[in-house]
């Protein structure tokens, strides 16, 4: 019984579909057949490359793990430095300014008030000179020699904690010049040597980042247009007779392009896949790390923008690779 | 159909291959181009299809003047031309019908009519049934009319054939001419050299010939 209706209901959508068909070739004016063919060759061009793709395997996957190593090298340390600014981010956040108060001047809480209006003040904690000495009798455990001392020489502090929204380097030092200059300020002190050591790594890193996706891109654009040469030596009669019996260059040209698109295509999806593996397997250690350090870390992944970024740029990649070499053969003769 | 005034051509090397060549073919005529190997045939052809250009003169095809022809614009001209060779040039991994669509396939026609007008040419060269070889499994001469298929599947007003028959034995070669004087008769043009003297005799068509690359006879006159 089932089947019968099945069967009923398929006959029903070919009557439905059948008439209509040449009635919308009629309304459609005389572009449609040209538009449609354009349609068919790429269609044609892209399935037969894949199919060719796939004839051939062992070879290509040779091709493609250079690809995706290549490929994955620049993404890999993308993504370690995306994880870097995000922990250096919260870091920022830690950098603490230390204003150290004059004797003389009694009213540490007028400059309480004072730094309150400052932008790009979050907190301010104020450490008295007798708080002070318990901290530093409890951390040295010179107690009994501290207390040998006439008077307590510490001087009043203030800590200062920025907001979230003084950010980087110059930002920073900024504020601490303008901390500093306050009345009763004796000196504002920020360890900031490291900071900026570990600012201009990180520039570094970036820049490394762009020069090697520079020289590893210029690697993947090799490799697709040495294998698409190799194809077109082994093509060479067919492309000859496709251009004796009238193929156009860019017709020609198309099934080389679409290679080049699927090398780029598969080649970013395993630099993807070899990038989430390493992430995967260096996961472990990271949380191991950040347990000694009492915090917790995610390491975060090329994610969906950083993906298809890679994926675009590789594909971009393997068809100029393709364009490139085809363009040189086809330049040749007539 | 064809026209050329005063056509020389000169390959890279120094080597003449056309002198001051003039001639006509006209629309629905059949004409062979004799002469010896080297004496300048496939040159000529090649002039014809731009696969190579002349060096002075004019080469007019289908009221185009080729000299003033892009070279994007070639492989349209190519469509109009249907071109055979005499080692066929048939790709090797298709089957009998891909061989043939190839044209088609090109020129971007709708997949239904592909069928019908592949179906049609092979009908007309006796292939019908082998369709779905590849031409590997096909004789020779059945070789080559796969490949005068191809060349006749669009339907151009103009057919070149260069050396058809030259691998083939007379018997064979009297099969592929009789072909192509059926195709003459529904009015394609069709120009053939060959050295093949005495088949080409008991023919009675225009016959041009070629020596060291000067036309030293035309018998249009004497047919007339």
């Amino acid at each position: 019984m089932k089947k019968r209706s099945h069967k009923n209901r398929r006959t029903q959508t070919q009557k439905v579909t059948r008439p209509s068909a040449p009635a919308k070739k009629q309304d459609i004016p005389s572009r449609w057949p040209r538009l449609s063919a354009y349609g068919r060759h790429h269609l044609r061009a892209c399935v037969t490359s894949f199919g060719q793709l796939m004839r051939s395997p062992f070879a290509n996957i040779l091709t493609l793990a250079v690809m995706a190593i290549a490929l994955a090298q620049p993404s890999g340390l993308y993504v370690a430095l995306k994880n870097i600014d995000v922990l250096t981010a919260s870091w920022d956040e830690a950098a603490q300014i230390s204003l150290f108060l004059k004797r003389d001047a009694a009213n540490a809480n007028t400059l309480m008030t004072a730094l309150e209006a400052i932008p790009g003040v979050a907190t301010a904690l104020q450490i008295s000179p007798d708080e002070a000495m318990a901290e530093l009798e409890d951390t040295t455990g010179f107690g009994g020699l501290l207390a040998l001392l006439p008077e307590n020489p510490l001087p009043t502090v203030i800590v200062v904690t920025p907001a979230a929204t003084v950010n980087t380097p110059d930002a920073i030092s900024a504020l601490v010049d303008t901390l500093a200059v306050l009345p009763g300020v004796e000196q504002a002190q920020l360890d900031q040597e490291w900071l900026n050591r570990l600012f201009s790594l990180l520039h570094l890193g970036h820049q490394a980042v762009w020069l090697l996706g520079l020289l590893l891109g210029i690697a993947v654009l090799l490799v697709v247009g040495n294998t698409i040469r190799l194809l077109i030596a082994r093509h060479q009669e067919e492309i000859q007779i496709m251009k004796l019996v009238g193929g156009t260059s860019a017709f020609i040209r198309r099934p080389f392009l679409y290679m080049g698109a699927w090398y780029g295509l598969l080649g970013g999806l395993c630099a993807w896949l070899l990038v989430a593996i390493s992430l995967y397997w260096l996961q472990g250690p990271v949380d191991k790390l950040a347990t000694l350090y009492h915090t917790q870390f995610h390491l975060d992944g090329l994610g969906i923008v950083g993906g298809a970024r890679l994926l675009l740029i590789s594909v971009a990649l393997g068809m100029l690779g393709a364009r490139l070499a085809i363009g040189r053969h086809l330049a040749k003769g007539q | 159909m064809i026209e050329f005034q005063q056509v020389s051509k000169t390959y890279a090397h120094g080597y003449q291959a056309l002198r001051r060549v003039s001639f006509q073919v006209l629309p629905g005529e059949m004409v062979f181009l004799t002469g010896h190997s080297g004496a300048g045939k496939s040159t000529l052809l090649k002039l014809i299809s731009l696969v190579e250009r002349c060096d002075s003169g004019k080469v007019i095809v289908n009221g185009q003047d080729l000299s003033r022809l892009p070279k994007r614009q070639v492989p349209y001209l190519r469509r109009n031309i249907g071109m055979i060779f005499q080692n066929h040039r048939l790709l090797m991994d298709r089957t009998v019908f891909d061989n043939v669509a190839l044209p088609l396939v090109l020129a971007g026609t709708p997949h239904v009519k592909v069928r019908r007008r592949v179906q049609a040419a092979l009908d007309k060269v006796g292939l019908l049934d082998k369709a779905a070889r590849l031409p590997l499994m096909l004789s020779g001469g059945e070789q080559q009319r796969v490949g005068i298929a191809r060349a006749i599947v669009n339907r151009p007003p103009l057919v070149i054939a260069d050396e058809p028959t030259g691998n083939l034995d007379p018997e064979l070669s009297a099969e592929i001419m009789k072909l192509f004087q059926a195709f003459n008769q529904i009015g394609v043009s069709i120009l053939i050299a060959t050295h093949a003297l005495s088949l080409v005799a008991r023919m009675k068509n225009r016959m041009l010939e070629l020596q060291q690359g000067r036309l030293v006879g035309d018998n249009a006159m004497l047919l007339s």
